[in-house]
């Protein structure tokens, strides 16, 4: 069975839907921003495989873009974590609700 | 002329720098600075007086103005000094014998704890008083008059913490203001006529020059006006109650201020005006009359007093009258020159009463004295020569001036004032040798600790009592009269009088009946020393009759002595009379006050307190209630609305999550 661009868009959506799963329900910001890269990567999947379909290099190129972001994003996020960790001794969304009214 | 600023402006440097910084300074630095600055301004006094004898004596008057004072509309007042004879001879009187008091108050209030206070008032006083002698307008000579006023009242209540003596200083100055009113009241008749003349003026120059032409009656109320003034400052009756009370202050003060120099200030205020008082012979009659009275009045109290002062302070008021005679009756170089040995003599026994009083350690009762002279031979001495000086003796100077005034009186046909006056010279004979008999000879009556301690002043003290002795015994000089136009001071000081004394020295004849007037007066000076001395000088008492012994003559005269024991009880009077109806008055403005104006304003505090505690509540329940509610209602909202702000990101990212899912819902349904 030769593997089609539908394939690859089914993958991709799947990894999507799990990873916007996991940014709504997991509780540990660790998990949160990697079910964020997941979400990144669904993304990226999609693009590289519309790319390869359609013979247009803008795709990938996008894709190169994109991924340094998120390694950018990534940086940011686990650093915000470290320092809200070190305030507030937890990693949990849910405790930090500072900003509740 | 110029420098003649100087003279009033050394002491009012001392009593500057003494007032402002006295405190700090030792006392030896205080009394150096007081006693310099008297000092210099006597120097300056000498040059001052030589200048004047150096011009002829039809120009003996010198203006010296300094600068203007008053400028307003057409009334304008030069600060001006006038430097004739009559004015140089109390500059010098001023500043020499306020020198010497200075010098005898280092050491008599040495160990007094306000000194540098006490110099800054004594040399203030001097300022004020040479202003009052030398200004050249009567604005100038109210600024003085004020001022010694002023200087009075601190000095009498120097010891304020008694209350007898801050009493003393409040009536002084009481009884000084309702003289003061009169002259002010005069000042301003006089100038109100003078402009309705279009000569509207204060200065002695142009309103002798233009007062002929104001109606005699005016003129009549100006002089009693002014002479109120003078009887205020002068101690004459009915105003001269303050005089023997003044005898709280220190005894320099008394010697410098209520005998030497400020009591003699209307005497020479009136001799001043006497352009004014020849025009009213009438007015000049009535200060004669006055004048004459007090003499005869104070003598007779003088007679029983126990008091060193206050025998020292009757005398003082009965020989303020003599000069009152004298100017009254228009022999106004008798009177000043009366003025002058008066200061010497009068000044040297204040002093010297200043002295006794040191030594017996603040005792005053002569009652508890006696026999003094062998314990102080210098203030004995020179206090006795000042006693024949006011005595009348000659050649002492008293017997000169004292004289000249009856054989004036006498001229001038004013035979009861003579005749009154030639009896108060006996009396003033008789108690001023009772006191010294009372005093320095005898017994001494003192408690054994006060007899232990029995001494002769110090010769800061006892130098200046010798000086004012000397003068006492010659400064008579200048009055006996060696001339054919008069006297040396008639001769010195008549230009000034020329409006006063046309007729006087034209008969100035001094013929046999002068010389038997002058026998006469001795003899009655005399006869009261002798009697004084049956009654108080113990080689003597023996020679007494037994009805002429002090007891005996209180026991069959009883209301007489005690009537002048109390003093005609003129105090009590007066209280009757003035000061308790005041009194009256002030409790019942003080009830009015308590019961009527007090309601009115307690009343509008209640009635704002009503209004405010009304305003308070509107307040709290209307405008802050509407605050209130709506801010209750503001808050009541937000409690709903604000539960939207959950704080977990997650539900942010599920309500993006879900608007994203509507949106392309929407757009793939077309």
């Amino acid at each position: 069975m030769a593997l089609t661009l539908t394939h690859y868009l089914v993958l991709s959506f799947i990894l999507f839907l799990v990873g916007i799963a996991g940014v709504l329900l997991r509780r540990n910001i660790i998990i949160v921003l990697m079910s964020l890269e997941l979400i990144f990567n669904s993304v990226n999947i999609s693009l590289a495989a519309f790319s390869y379909f359609l013979q247009n290099l803008n795709g990938t190129i996008f894709v190169v873009f994109s991924i340094t972001i998120a390694a950018a994003e990534a940086a940011i996020g686990l650093a915000i974590l470290v320092a809200v960790y070190r305030r507030r001794q937890t990693a949990y969304v849910d405790e930090l609700d500072e900003m509740r009214g | 002329m110029e420098f003649v600023f100087l003279i009033p402006l050394l002491p009012l440097l001392g009593a500057t720098v003494n007032g402002v910084i006295g405190s700090k300074l030792p006392k030896r630095a205080v009394g150096l600075i007081a006693c310099l600055v008297m000092a210099a301004a006597f120097v300056v006094s000498i040059c001052t007086f030589y200048k004047l004898m150096l011009l002829p004596a039809t120009e003996r008057s010198v203006v010296v103005s300094f600068f203007s004072w008053i400028a307003s509309g057409s009334f304008s007042v030069d600060m001006a000094f006038l430097i004739d004879p009559l004015s140089a001879l109390m500059i010098l009187i001023v500043t020499g014998v306020g020198f010497l008091i200075h010098v005898y108050s280092t050491g008599y209030m040495h160990d007094d704890k306000a000194y540098w206070r006490y110099m800054c008032y004594l040399n203030l006083f001097v300022f004020f008083m040479l202003m009052l002698v030398l200004g050249s307008n009567y604005l100038v000579m109210f600024l003085g008059w004020e001022g010694v006023g002023l200087c009075s009242y601190l000095l009498i209540g120097f010891w304020y913490e008694k209350k007898s003596a801050s009493d003393a200083g409040k009536k002084a100055f009481v009884v000084n203001r309702i003289g003061d009113f009169g002259f002010i009241l005069g000042l301003f008749l006089l100038y109100w006529s003078l402009s309705d003349l279009g000569a509207g003026s204060l200065d002695y120059k142009t309103v002798f020059e233009n007062i002929h032409n104001i109606d005699p009656a005016i003129l009549t109320i100006i002089g009693l006006l002014l002479f109120v003034g003078a009887a205020g400052k002068s101690a004459q009756v009915p105003l001269y109650v303050w005089l023997p009370d003044a005898m709280e202050g220190p005894t320099p003060v008394s010697a410098l201020i209520h005998a030497a120099t400020m009591v003699t200030a209307g005497v020479y205020m009136v001799a001043r005006n006497n352009a004014l008082y020849s025009l009213i012979p009438h007015v000049g009659n009535i200060i004669a009359s006055v004048g004459i009275f007090t003499a005869l009045f104070a003598a007779t109290m003088g007679l029983v007093q126990n008091d060193i002062k206050k025998v020292l302070a009757y005398s003082t008021v009965s020989q303020l009258g003599y000069m009152f005679a004298a100017v009254g009756v228009g022999a106004y170089g008798a009177g000043v020159f009366h003025l002058m040995t008066h200061a010497f003599f009068k000044g040297l026994m204040f002093l010297g009463s200043g002295s006794v009083i040191h030594a017996m350690g603040g005792e005053q009762d002569m009652r508890r004295m006696g026999g003094l002279h062998s314990h102080m031979k210098i203030t004995s001495v020179t206090f006795i020569i000042g006693a024949l000086a006011i005595a009348g003796m000659p050649p002492f100077s008293g017997f000169w001036s004292k004289d000249e005034i009856l054989w004036e009186a006498f001229e001038k046909g004013h035979f009861v004032i003579w005749a009154v006056g030639l009896l108060t010279a006996g009396m003033t004979a008789f108690y001023m040798f009772r006191q010294v008999f009372m005093t320095f000879t005898g017994e001494c009556r003192a408690d054994d600790h006060t007899k232990h301690h029995l001494h002769e002043s110090p010769s800061s003290m006892t130098i200046p009592l010798i000086i004012l002795a000397i003068l006492s015994a010659v400064g008579g000089i200048i009055g006996i009269p060696l001339f054919e136009e008069g006297t040396a001071a008639h001769q010195f000081l008549n230009p000034v009088f020329s409006h006063g004394e046309q007729e006087l020295h034209s008969e100035a004849v001094h013929g046999g009946l002068e010389l038997i007037m002058m026998g006469v007066s001795v003899a009655v000076g005399l006869t009261g020393i002798f009697l004084a001395s049956l009654l108080y000088y113990a080689p003597m008492k023996k020679y007494a009759p037994s009805f002429w012994r002090p007891e005996a003559i209180a026991s069959s005269f009883k209301g007489l002595h005690r009537l002048l024991f109390n003093k005609y009880y003129i105090d009590e009077i007066y209280d009757y009379l003035v000061v308790n109806p005041i009194k009256r008055f002030c409790d019942w403005c003080l009830s009015f006050d308590l019961g009527v104006i007090d309601w009115f304003v307690n009343f509008a505090a209640w009635a704002t307190r009503l209004t405010a505690w009304a305003s308070h509540k509107f307040d709290i329940y209307i405008v802050d209630g509407l605050v209130n509610s709506m801010s209750t209602l503001v808050t009541y909202n937000s409690s709903i609305w604000r539960r939207l702000q959950t704080g977990y990101l997650q539900n942010y990212a599920l309500v993006f999550v879900v608007g994203v899912l509507i949106i392309i819902v929407r757009v793939l349904l077309g």
